[in-house]
């Protein structure tokens, strides 16, 4: 089972991976947010873009091999890119044997570039944060604490949970169960519900123990933080502002 | 489509701004109504709950000749936790799903926790109120009314997205085809969501009846009453399945493709008026090359209508529930 350890975060040290998370993650979506703004068919910014993905990708040294891997996410939605320039109207072009919708091929072009750019974006974020630093980060960019707390908690028990349930499925085949139809599909429903019941009764028991220790509905903020400084703010918004400066000089040039 | 998070910039950044907006609310609203009625215990249990609903979704369910689904679980966590305490779980582990595991776009936020999150939580209760009503007040009337619930709460969820792409359509692909695809395939994917969420609601009826809001109130949770059998279900949710499909693709194929001879004078002036619109924020494709736009639009409306109304219905009943819990 990949299950939980599909989680994106590499140990490593590089540029990326020392700049603070609350820095990193409001660059990542400044950027992002200038990719899904950029017009389809300028094709200058959108080239920019990807250069500077591509640069963040070289910068975290993060293998390219890594990134398509974790790119596999999007394929439903490129292979319904894929689709567009065969079912979309207006007029078509030869290319090779086929007639291609013009259209359909911009709206190809658009949906697969600012897909992979923006993807691309949070991979490398997520493989040089940890999961609590994210935590840290987003609570530091003032989501709501009871938000951020719960985030905290699911992710203290995903593995838990997630090696419960494999377990489980462990036991079912041992005991021969190889469903393969959908009506054959009633013992793996009784094991999820198995499985909440675990799940709900854990959730209880920490309350308990929370209380126990004093627990009077605030969480205690973490202490090992550190202080964000100006170069980490300098360093993780650049991408955003070549972006900016992208889509200004399109803009510039009316395409 | 629904089933997979969508990728940064699949919708118009105006559609994505205002599903943020919507999203942002309810789970305002959703963190409200669980702090008033839980105090401070719902925050172990939200976050535990998450992990289950992410764990549960990477359950394989045979479907058969070797291919599997997975549930959703939106429907589910709201029979098991109630729609608010459901909604916000779900809504996290979109948001985790998105940061930690690339999951979903960053900026797609907004849409796909409006999808997935609070779209499927609220629909299913509200349906599921409705099918209890109709249903006996047994163990077996839960169980079957919330199979119903889960099921139809992922048509609907398709239909919001169908919505959705109406106003932030990145292609152009007209709202009518994008519809009827949609609901068609998720009536299929309903069926397996629905009858896998009623075995799950009625498994953790046998252990903890206490604990599952959907039984809340309900005299009889004996094991020996059961509403419908596993194959009877499964034979009729099919046969649904195939009604709506049939009906709906009707409806889609009332737009004649023989429009397509319009095509070659329409390009000109769609070019034209593409380049007009590519720096709005609202992109126009969705009604580009549909033959009944008059029809196209009322059937967007009516969905549109349809599912705001059961979301709202769900919470309207769920509060009021929770109002009245209050003062006894």
């Amino acid at each position: 089972m990949s299950g939980p350890h599909r989680h994106l975060h590499l140990h490593g040290d590089n540029p990326a991976a020392r700049r603070a998370p609350e820095a990193k993650l409001a660059g990542l979506f400044l950027f992002v947010l200038l990719v899904a703004l950029t017009p389809t068919r300028w094709m200058i910014p959108i080239g920019a873009e990807a250069v500077i993905v591509g640069l963040t990708v070289a910068a975290a040294s993060l293998p390219w091999r890594v990134v398509l891997r974790r790119l596999v996410t999007i394929t439903p939605f490129i292979a319904f890119a894929f689709l567009l320039p065969f079912v979309v109207s207006g007029p078509r072009m030869a290319v090779g044997p086929l007639h291609l919708s013009q259209t359909g091929l911009w709206n190809a072009f658009g949906i697969v570039s600012k897909a992979i750019i923006g993807a691309s974006a949070t991979i490398v974020v997520a493989s040089t944060t940890s999961v609590p630093d994210v935590v840290t980060g987003l609570r530091k960019l003032h989501l709501p604490a009871v938000i951020v707390t719960i985030m905290s908690f699911m992710w203290r028990y995903l593995d838990l949970i997630a090696a419960d349930s494999g377990r489980m499925r462990q036991a079912m085949s041992a005991r021969g169960y190889q469903p393969r139809w959908l009506w054959q599909a009633r013992p793996l429903a009784n094991a999820t519900g198995a499985l909440f019941v675990r799940s709900y009764e854990r959730g209880e028991r920490i309350h308990q123990a929370m209380l126990a220790r004093g627990f009077d509905g605030v969480m205690p903020e973490p202490s090992r933080t550190r202080p964000v400084t100006g170069t980490d703010w300098a360093i993780s918004l650049l991408p955003a502002v070549g972006a900016a400066v992208a889509l200004i000089i399109g803009a510039w040039y009316g395409s | 489509m629904l089933a997979m998070h969508a990728p940064d910039g699949f919708l118009a950044p105006g559609v994505a701004a205002v599903t943020a907006v919507i999203s942002i609310a309810v789970t305002w609203l959703s963190l409200r109504m669980v702090a008033d009625n839980l105090a401070d215990r719902y925050i172990p249990l939200a976050g535990v709950t998450a992990a289950f609903v992410f764990a549960a979704q990477m359950v394989n369910v045979p479907v058969g000749a070797g291919t599997s689904g997975h549930l959703l679980g939106g429907a589910l966590a709201a029979l098991l936790l109630g729609p608010w305490l459901g909604s916000l779980v779900v809504t996290v582990v979109v948001l985790v799903q998105a940061l930690v595991f690339a999951d979903g776009g960053v900026t797609a936020l907004g849409y796909n926790v409006l999808n997935m999150a609070i779209v499927p939580a609220f629909s299913a209760w509200a349906i599921f109120g409705a099918a209890k009503a109709v249903f006996p007040k047994t163990r077996g009337g839960v169980v079957g009314a919330g199979a119903i619930a889960a099921g139809l709460s992922v048509v609907l969820a398709a239909g919001a997205f169908s919505v959705e792409w109406l106003f932030g359509a990145t292609a152009g692909v007209p709202f009518d085809r994008l519809f009827g695809a949609m609901v068609s395939v998720h009536a299929a994917i309903g069926v397996v969501e629905g009858l896998i969420t009623g075995l799950v609601v009625a498994a953790v009826l046998n252990a903890r009846p206490d604990i599952v809001e959907a039984a809340r109130g309900v005299p009889d949770l004996s094991t020996s009453s059961r509403a419908v059998g596993m194959k009877p279900f499964l034979v009729g949710a099919f046969l649904a399945a195939v009604v709506l499909a049939i009906g709906v693709s009707q409806f889609a194929s009332s737009s004649p493709d023989g429009l397509e001879t319009v095509a070659a004078q329409q390009g000109i002036d769609e070019a034209a008026r593409q380049h007009a619109l590519a720096n709005g924020v609202f992109a126009d494709y969705a009604t580009d090359g549909v033959g009944n736009e008059t029809m196209s639009l009322a059937v967007a409306g009516f969905t549109g209508v349809m599912t705001t109304l059961v979301v709202a219905g769900g919470m309207l009943v769920s509060a009021r529930a929770l109002r009245q819990q209050g003062m006894s």
